[in-house]
């Protein structure tokens, strides 16, 4: 395989780590907390897909729309009973819980699904696009970059255009100042939890599609690696999101091509540890003072 | 020599500056005030001068020596400390640890000798009992030396924390607001103590502070701040009488 | 009053070092006591509780250990998994290439747990010096990325000696083919179980347990604990009165590199070792044990380990529930430590009274728990 390969299989692996990323920064950025569960809603999402595809036999778009419905709810509910209550509580606490949730959603779907990974049908149906004799780009790569780059488009303008997501910028830029001027803070961390769920569930889609197979821990790594792409761009920062998830999508597939596929792991995260002894704050994060 | 001499301090956060060309000078064993209305930058000020926040322009001395870029923890050790306007006291812990971090380097021993429990650990851990001890004595705080620091009432909260800051020996102890939230009983109290401590320990106070009978009744000097710049400085009731002063404060 | 005040502090932190050293050192006595009466009377099913007694020791000094970062100093740390990955390699490295120039079994793996303590309690420093200026959630994101790296670095090694002395290579698989099995012996293939020899005894365990138990309450009782603690109370407070916060977040997390390495050796001297062994998993696994026991409460974590080690193993239909059991424990002992809810609140009020004796107030209840 040739360089351009990689790069566009490695744009598509960003893609998706784009996506997780989003849901982490929104997060943070508004609820100040490291939801470190956001990652294991992705693999709900893939089980959702899988079950409606191979048990109920639906039609791929009809299930992936299932799973965001059901990643929405999920993610919502999760915020409400394990992470409300914790609002004012330390942050080790918080991202204590936060384990806790991720441990809970893996074990469940072990305990559901068992042990063992399945495979996934792809919910793809784009044929592959043959450039030349060694190059070809498959359609779940098309579809995947294609899908991300709408929906960044499309949160973009909703988060700078709409009067929610104006709402949403108040309240990261300061909680107590945003519900003074009418903002309802629980409903905008709700949607906020909603909307990075259901670009989980849509990451699912894509990701189970591109490497077809899903099992408990399908989330962790990805979302562990979506984690470290948004602290790469900035945490709170929406396009440092989509930049640190698209780079560090592209740094893997490249080390694992020309390095050892066995350290691009640690490679990813030798990168995040670089960038945040350089920057603490990322590429577009913006330094947090506590006041004294 | 004065013992705390700032000269044409500046800071600003972006665009803003927080505090703008501001001097003032300490005298060893001086009360001193500096007031203010709300946000005129008298916490910067204090924040600047425990390196919390290194001042854009202008230089910080005690005793003559430079304090500008030295982290806080070195500020403390060189002789200023400090209480903080909303209490920070180490909560978990009992009045006695609190205290006795306080005495953090005053009683220095290793961790090897903390570990295998040497001769030094013993004798250095008894001094910190003892001075511990004395010192929550004078704040009549000695009964309570078991409790959790957060079970104590708010007023006793305050008082162990300028213990606390006593322990560390300074020279200089600055009080952000240490009246906020007491009754004029408390407060009377207060002022006793503040005067106690000067003649007990021999040290400079600079204090912020909103209630003028406070002001007036203790400290010998003010400066009075207004939009982070230098409003007026000088002996207490004369500028206390500075319609200057008066329309800061009230408005016109 | 002065003099009695002293006595009175260093009879209580003497007593809570005593108490809990002799709870771990009761528990191998009792059990111990236990297996032999069980024996003498010709009982079967001993053999079960005697091999959770050596994982037992170990996950003691990885809680206790990892207590001392996340409860005393208050940093989370998500890759204790990867100092006792350290530990376990360079301790279980050095026990197999003196098998034979130390022919003295607990000589050797006395000097394999120093070689594997200072090596890990090395990766703590040199981690913790880049690493602690970062704070809180970044913090604990880093170390869990420190913790993958060690495992996958580790995992990409394959040493080989023949007389010739030992060849290193890395992410260069061995050829089996070409290993002569007269003359060369595979130390380490890469994710391949490694084989040090299994001469870790119970006694062996149990001693290091309690001794970690004792270090870790002189550390936590001495100028350096409370330092740590007034970091992790008020970290602005803490540089207010002089107390250098990088500093001793750095000792702090030296310590309990060092006992996570020492509990490395130990696992790796009565387990077969395997890179995948020390995965996040096993990291989140100890904090459930350092958290359900209470954060910076050392007793508490010494009996939750115990407790939380052998309950699934006991309970062999529960053991299927195991993780999911621990999911819950984190989620509720969080909301219910840590949330000023009005129903959080509400709910304990009502636990409280149904414990309450009678005529006693609430704020009684509170100087009780005070004095405990």
């Amino acid at each position: 395989m040739s360089f351009i390969s990689y790069f566009v299989n490695g744009l598509s692996l960003g893609s998706v780590y784009a996506l997780i990323a989003l849901g982490y920064t929104m997060v943070y950025g508004i609820a100040k907390m490291l939801n470190f569960a956001h990652g294991d809603i992705i693999m709900v999402g893939g089980f959702v897909i899988f079950t409606a595809m191979s048990t109920l036999s639906m039609p791929p778009i009809v299930a992936v729309l299932m799973a965001i419905v059901v990643c929405t709810v999920l993610g919502v509910v999760i915020e409400k009973v394990a992470y409300r209550p914790l609002r004012n509580a330390s942050s080790i606490s918080v991202l204590i819980t936060a384990i806790g949730v991720s441990y809970l959603l893996q074990n469940l779907a072990q305990l559901i699904f068992g042990t063992g990974s399945r495979n996934f049908q792809s919910v793809v149906s784009v044929p592959a696009w043959r450039i030349n004799d060694k190059l070809t780009i498959s359609g779940e790569t098309i579809v995947t970059i294609i899908v991300t780059t709408i929906i960044m488009i499309g949160l973009t303008l909703f988060i700078n255009k709409t009067k929610t997501g104006r709402a949403m910028l108040a309240v990261s830029e300061d909680r107590g100042a945003a519900q003074l001027m009418g903002i309802n803070v629980n409903r905008t961390i709700s949607i906020t939890f909603a909307i990075g769920s259901a670009l989980a569930a849509v990451a699912g889609a894509l990701l189970c599609s591109s490497y077809p197979q899903i099992g408990a821990y399908t989330g962790q790594m990805p979302g562990i690696k979506a984690f470290v792409a948004a602290v790469f761009g900035g945490i709170g920062s929406v396009p440092g999101a989509m930049i640190g998830g698209v780079a560090l999508g592209v740094i893997e597939n490249l080390s694992k091509a020309y390095i050892s596929s066995q350290l691009a792991d640690a490679i990813v995260f030798a990168v995040l540890i670089i960038i945040l002894l350089i920057k603490p704050t990322g590429l577009l994060g913006r330094k947090m003072n506590e006041k004294v | 020599m004065a013992l705390l001499e700032v000269n044409h301090v500046s800071i600003a956060f972006g665009g803003l500056k927080a505090v703008d060309d501001v001097s003032l000078s300490v005298e060893p064993e001086q009360i001193y005030g500096l007031i203010g209305p709300n946000g005129a930058g008298k916490t910067t000020v204090f924040n600047l001068l425990t390196g919390v926040y290194k001042p854009t322009e202008g230089e910080i001395l005690l005793d003559g020596k430079n304090l500008v870029g030295c982290s806080p923890a070195v500020i403390n050790q060189r002789g200023i400390a400090r209480t903080f306007q909303n209490i920070r006291l180490f909560k978990n812990m009992t009045v006695l640890d609190n205290v006795k971090a306080g005495l953090h380097n005053q009683n220095p021993y290793g961790t090897f000798s903390g570990i295998f429990r040497m001769p030094s650990y013993f004798r250095q851990e008894r001094r910190m009992n003892i001075r511990a001890m004395e010192l929550l004595k004078v704040f009549d705080l000695d009964q309570e030396y078991d409790f959790k620091a957060s079970n104590l009432p708010y007023g006793r909260q305050r008082k162990l924390e300028i213990v606390r800051a006593l322990a560390t020996n300074p020279k200089l102890l600055l009080l952000d607001e240490p009246a906020a939230g007491m009754n004029p009983n408390e407060t009377a109290q207060l002022m006793q103590t503040i005067q106690l401590v000067r003649e007990k320990f021999g040290i400079a106070i600079l204090l912020i502070e909103h209630d003028m009978r406070l002001v007036s009744g203790i400290c010998e000097e003010i400066t009075v701040l207004n939009f982070g710049s230098e409003l007026t400085h000088g002996k207490t009731a004369e500028v206390l009488r500075d319609p200057r002063v008066i329309t800061a404060y009230l408005g016109e | 009053m002065k003099q009695k005040v002293k006595q009175l502090r260093l009879r209580k932190a003497t007593k809570n070092k005593l108490i809990d050293s002799g709870l771990v050192a009761g528990f191998y006595l009792i059990v111990m006591l236990i297996l032999t009466l069980m024996q003498a009377f010709g009982i079967s099913g001993g053999y079960q509780l005697r091999g959770m007694l050596m994982p037992i020791g170990a996950y003691l000094i990885f809680a206790l250990s990892l207590n001392l970062t996340v409860g005393v100093l208050g940093e989370l740390s998500l890759g204790h998994a990867g100092f006792i990955c350290i530990g376990a390699y360079t301790g279980g490295i050095f026990s197999i290439l003196t098998e034979s120039t130390i022919p003295i079994g607990w000589l050797r793996l006395l000097i394999a747990l120093i070689v594997g303590g200072l090596s890990a309690a090395l990766a703590g420093l040199l981690i913790g010096i880049p690493i602690l200026r970062l704070r809180g959630d970044y913090l604990a994101i880093v170390t869990l990325a420190f913790g993958e790296i060690i495992r996958k670095v580790v995992q990409s090694f394959y040493i080989v000696q023949d007389v010739n002395g030992l060849h290193v290579s890395f992410t260069k698989p061995i050829d089996a083919s070409t290993i002569d099995q007269a003359t060369q012996k595979v130390i380490l293939n890469g994710p391949m179980a490694m084989q040090v020899p299994q001469n870790a005894t119970i006694l062996l365990v149990a001693i290091l347990a309690v001794l970690t138990v004792i270090v870790l309450h002189h550390v936590i009782d001495s100028r350096q604990g409370r330092a740590f603690m007034a970091v992790r109370d008020n970290l602005i407070a803490a540089e207010s009165i002089g107390i250098n916060v990088t500093k001793y977040k750095l000792i702090a997390f030296v310590i309990s590199a060092l006992f996570a390495g020492i509990g490395g050796v130990l696992f790796a001297h009565f387990n077969t070792v395997d890179p995948t062994k020390f995965d996040y998993n096993m990291s989140i696994m100890i904090l459930v044990f350092v958290v359900l026991g209470g954060l910076g409460n050392l007793r508490g974590t010494i009996i939750a380990t115990i407790f939380l080690y052998m309950l699934p193993e006991w309970f062999r239909p529960f053991s299927k529930y195991r993780m999911l059991f621990y999911a819950i424990v984190l989620i509720v002992m969080m909301i219910l430590t840590n949330s000023d809810s009005p129903w959080v609140i509400k709910l304990k009020e009502t636990v409280k009274g149904w414990f309450r004796r009678k005529g006693k107030t609430l704020a009684e209840d509170a100087h009780e728990e005070e004095a405990d």
